[in-house]
């Protein structure tokens, strides 16, 4: 108490910079866990490349916009609940006496993890790459399918 | 690309379109990403159109404005069920003014993998023709 009072510190809030540090990290948690919650945010992971997962009773279709990838430049692989796709997008060099007015296009390497929401059968995963957009059918696996039960 | 290691690829946003109009249908309008070079005979545009289908592309060039405009197909069944949806899809749309005059009878356009290659070849100009002046 002496010291506090010789270094002029008012003693009667002295508490006041912690409490206000943990109402400040409460607000933070609250924050967070609202963030998380929101499934759609979370999983927009900023990785290349943005998808769009659906689902049907049977399957899971998991799509993904590459124009200008071949297949032979894409990798997918199924473990467990995950699928991978990585790959490179190159664009080819042009003549050298060109003038670039835009380039935009990029070229580079990607690889994106995802994981699915349920058990999958991961021997019945087939992929098509049509005009630029990767289709990815994962069927569900048995258990994880629903199961229409009849009431007697 | 001369590097050794090739860098990697970055998500972008799709560029929605803002107009001071309102579409008269629904749906999203995009901005395909496009590179544009010129050498000394054409001018050579390519265009990321992912999902555009060669009947669902349309390019339109009049008073030297370069239309391109593309429909994304939307392959989902109606059965299924949203889970995370990254990007949406729609059309594409986007117009350029040319300064160049190009030769409209030898415009090629190829679509693949959902690239488009617009090759627009300029008008061979005038070659210079020497004329001798003979003395009468």
């Amino acid at each position: 108490m002496i010291y506090r009072r010789m270094f002029g510190l008012p003693t009667w809030n002295a508490r006041s910079p912690f409490s206000e540090l943990e109402r400040m990290r409460q607000q933070m948690d609250n924050f967070l866990s609202r963030v998380s919650d929101s499934g759609m945010t979370s999983l927009h992971a900023g990785v290349f490349p943005s998808i769009n997962l659906t689902e049907d009773k049977d399957h899971y279709y998991l799509r993904a916009e590459l124009p200008g990838i071949s297949a032979d430049d894409l990798d997918i692989q199924a473990t467990g609940n995950n699928l991978s796709i990585s790959g490179e997008r190159k664009i080819e060099a042009e003549k050298d006496n060109v003038r670039y007015h835009r380039k935009e296009r990029e070229e580079g390497k990607f690889s994106r993890a995802i994981s699915l929401p349920g058990d999958i059968d991961s021997d019945g995963v087939s992929a098509a790459l049509t005009n630029g957009i990767l289709k990815v059918s994962v069927p569900k696996a048995e258990k994880a399918k629903p199961k229409q039960i009849s009431i007697n | 690309m001369t590097e050794a290691e090739a860098k990697e690829l970055k998500v972008r946003e799709k560029q929605e379109l803002s107009t001071d109009t309102e579409q008269t249908r629904p749906g999203a309008i995009y901005t395909p990403d496009v590179d544009i070079f010129e050498s000394e005979t054409d001018i050579t545009l390519l265009a990321d159109m992912p999902g555009v289908t060669t009947e669902k592309m349309a390019i339109d060039l009049r008073d030297d404005v370069l239309t391109l405009t593309g429909e994304a197909e939307t392959d989902g069944e109606a059965s299924e069920e949203p889970i995370v949806m990254e990007y949406g899809v729609g059309k594409y749309y986007r117009q350029f003014t040319l300064s160049e005059v190009v030769d409209q009878e030898k415009i090629t356009a190829e679509l693949k993998d959902g690239v488009l290659r617009l090759v627009l070849p300029k008008v061979e100009k005038a070659t210079p023709r020497k004329i001798t002046v003979s003395a009468g």
